[in-house]
């Protein structure tokens, strides 16, 4: 990064050249309905695992936009797939498949894809 | 004269092919039986657990009872090509020892109408009956078989709306099976043509075929022959078809008989629920996925076939995916298979890359409440979505005077059955860990749950002491020992049975005797086993929200239709489903009960 002379601390900054474009293509591509997504914070407010940590869903699935990987993967460790999230969700955004698929391009596993009309793309 | 002709040559070799295959297979699905099943089969090897099995294995691998019972002529057409099979071939070998007294090589029995003139037998008492009774059942075979025919055509009538798609090999095997009976009706009435032997079918058909000039020995060879290679063919492919069902059924249910079940990791007797799969295609028709979303590959048999097949296992893992878990297949599967059990092993191995422990350790600080004399209320995370419940059976808990202990008040932990239907069976063990522990050391009598998820989790994946009840049966349990009472009040309303409640855990009539008691309770067309998913489920990780509420809807639509003032359900993911829907009043079977409540 270029130094402007001043500082900024490194918690609250963006490092957009570590944005690895691919991985969000491929979760929007596996989530189609995380486009929809307000920010409205009402997965976070309604999370199980959020009532005993600062596990925050809404948080995380902005850090995945901004390239802020470094403790994601741990983060999303703490979610049980309770569903209540994606019950409260105003916009429809299916937030498990969100988490789950996070993890596998985490971790740089092959997803499944599907098809509206033919169910599973073979 | 002889009882030997070269066309018997392909038949032999068939019978032999299948032998040794099949032995092997056998061998080695039986030798990848993990611990606990092979400590259930030597425990209960001894016993007079065969006997149930035999039973079984006849009502449902020769008379295909369950078939039977969803529509008659499905049942017919199975029957008679099973019982009718099996039936000539019982037949024909006592047939066979009567009239060769002297002792005889096995295939005399299968070309008996061939050798009877070739080597003269001795004329038994009552020959010409079995000559008869041979051909009536080569009839009902043959009736099965045009059914069968049928039902490619049209299969409605058949109770059928779908059929399965089938690989190459399983349509070489149909073709060649279908071969079978009409060629041996063939060689039979020949045979008769030149010697007058046979039965009523066969002496007649040998009639006609004399008076157009057909009594010739070479074709009377051809025909033997072909009867022959169809059957040598068919037996060939056999073991490596869908027609492999017709025996690893019986073993099957012996080792179910048994008291052996399927685990998370595929084993040997998984094998053999993979290979008793008749692909009938019976799964396909009630499957929501298919009746509201016209998604048509994924179900059980597609499943089941994409495991077993070595050229389509890329697809198992979309294919075991894409499935709500809803249980309705295995509910219709006239086997029984455990389908929701299989697919959750394939999920299973697809997360092994992400499922490690968790990051649980939050759940350290929470710490169980001593509850002697207590009973332990789990509301589940979704009924914390509809507080009316959690409030309900508060509300009941305190009218019977019932101390508890609610257990996920402010702090929910999930039960670790969402986790373990994705395939995360490590993560899922934390959660259970964490909760068993809190239950064991708070010391409560009885566990109370009001989500069905959990209920089926804690009673099925959990190994608690305690007796797990849902509060359906808890609230039914007050009311007819009479700490309850109630009053009825004039509305009308329909049930809806839950997937994880109904079909997951068999728990229909505790809430039909609830709701009657308090309420008037409606009949619906698809109830009981047949229910619908709410569309809502956790099972299936891919459906967008528009899919899941066609779903919801035709659910909805089976509850509205007998003109309800409710609609009752027993689960808050069911309830919210519905609710979502505002068409009318959606209530628990708790909230219902707690407005009614007349208890001093
Ligand atoms: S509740 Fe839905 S719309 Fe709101 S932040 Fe969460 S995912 Fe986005
Ligand atoms: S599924 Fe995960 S993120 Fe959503 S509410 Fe449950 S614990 Fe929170
Ligand atoms: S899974 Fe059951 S219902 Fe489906 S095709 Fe196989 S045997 Fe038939
Ligand atoms: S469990 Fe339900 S959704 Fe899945 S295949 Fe069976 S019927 Fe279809």
């Amino acid at each position: 990064m270029k130094d402007f002379g001043f500082t900024i601390s490194k918690g609250r900054s963006l490092d957009l050249d570590n944005l690895q474009q691919d991985r969000v293509d491929k979760l929007l591509e596996l989530v189609p309905s995380y486009k929809l997504c307000i920010g409205c914070g009402g997965c976070t407010a309604s999370c199980s695992a959020a009532g005993f940590t600062d596990f925050n869903i809404r948080r995380i699935h902005t850090s995945f936009l901004r390239a802020r990987y470094d403790d994601l993967d741990k983060q999303l460790q703490k979610c049980m797939l309770c569903g209540k999230c994606t019950l409260v969700c105003p916009r429809g955004v299916n937030t498990r498949a969100l988490i789950i698929n996070m993890r596998r391009i985490l971790a740089g596993v092959d997803s499944v894809t599907v098809n509206e009309e033919k169910g599973v793309v073979l | 004269m002889s009882k030997f002709s070269i066309f018997i040559i392909p038949f032999c070799i068939g019978v032999l092919f299948l032998l040794v295959i099949s032995v092997w297979k056998y061998w080695r699905w039986i030798k990848g039986f993990d611990k606990l099943q092979r400590a259930i089969i030597r425990k209960n090897i001894f016993t007079w657990r065969f006997l149930p099995a035999i039973w079984e294995a006849f009502r449902e691998g020769l008379l295909h009872w369950r078939i039977t019972k969803k529509n008659l002529l499905l049942g017919y057409m199975h029957r008679s090509l099973a019982f009718g099979w099996f039936l000539l071939i019982v037949v024909g070998a006592v047939q066979a020892s009567l009239g060769y007294p002297d002792g005889h090589p096995l295939w005399i029995a299968i070309f008996y109408n061939y050798f009877e003139i070739e080597a003269s037998p001795v004329d038994f008492r009552h020959a010409v009956f079995f000559a008869n009774l041979m051909d009536g059942l080569l009839l009902y075979v043959l009736s099965g078989l045009f059914l069968a025919m049928f039902k490619k055509v049209w299969s409605r009538p058949l109770g059928m709306k779908r059929t399965t798609r089938h690989t190459l090999t399983d349509r070489v095997a149909k073709l060649s099976l279908w071969c079978i009976f009409p060629f041996r009706l063939l060689s039979e009435a020949v045979t008769s043509a030149i010697h007058g032997n046979g039965g009523f079918l066969v002496k007649w058909l040998g009639g006609v075929f004399e008076s157009i000039g057909l009594a010739d020995p070479a074709l009377e060879y051809t025909c033997w022959m072909l009867y022959s290679i169809a059957l040598g063919t068919f037996f060939c492919i056999m073991p490596f078809s869908r027609y492999m069902h017709i025996f690893t059924e019986v073993f099957l249910i012996y080792f179910r008989q048994l008291g052996v079940h399927d685990s998370d990791k595929k084993t040997g007797y998984t094998m053999f629920e993979l290979s008793a799969c008749s692909r009938c295609g019976i799964c396909i028709d009630g499957c929501p996925l298919n009746r509201q979303l016209a998604i048509t590959n994924v179900q059980g048999v597609y499943m089941l076939q994409s495991i077993r097949n070595l050229e389509l296992q890329r697809n198992a893992e979309p294919i075991a995916e894409n499935c709500l878990m809803c249980d309705r297949c295995v509910a219709d599967c006239p086997v029984n298979l455990d389908l929701s059990i299989i697919r959750r092993q394939v999920r299973i191995k697809n997360k092994v890359a992400i499922d490690n422990k968790g990051g649980y350790e939050y759940l350290r600080n929470i710490h169980p409440f001593n509850s002697i004399g207590r009973v332990a209320y789990f509301g589940g995370c979704m009924s914390h979505l509809t507080p009316g419940i959690t409030r309900s059976m508060e509300a009941i808990f305190n009218a019977v005077g019932q101390k508890y202990w609610f257990m996920d008040k402010d702090e929910t932990i999930c039960c670790g059955r969402p986790l373990l239907q994705q395939g995360f069976e490590h993560q899922a063990f934390e959660l259970r860990r964490k909760n068993t522990e809190m239950i064991v050391n708070s010391k409560a009598t009885m566990l109370i749950t009001s989500c069905p998820i959990c209920y089926q989790s804690f009673k099925k994946e959990y190994k608690l002491s305690i007796p797990v009840m849902h509060h359906t049966e808890y609230i039914n349990m007050l009311i007819s020992n009479g700490q309850l009472k109630l009053r009825k009040d004039d509305r009308k309303v329909t049930y809806h049975d839950p997937c994880e409640l109904g079909r997951g855990c068999g728990i229909y009539d505790e809430p039909r005797n609830v709701l009657s008691a308090t309420t008037t309770l409606l009949k619906t067309k698809e109830e009981r086993e047949k229910s619908l998913c709410c569309g809502f489920n956790l099972g299936n990780p891919l459906l967008d929200i528009e899919q899941q509420t066609k779903i919801r809807d035709a659910a909805r639509d089976n509850l509205l239709a007998p003109n309800p003032d409710t609609i009752v359900t027993a689960c808050p993911m069911c309830k919210k489903a519905f609710t979502r829907a505002e068409d009318i009043p959606v209530k628990d079977i708790a909230e219902i009960v707690a407005g009614n409540i007349i208890n001093p």
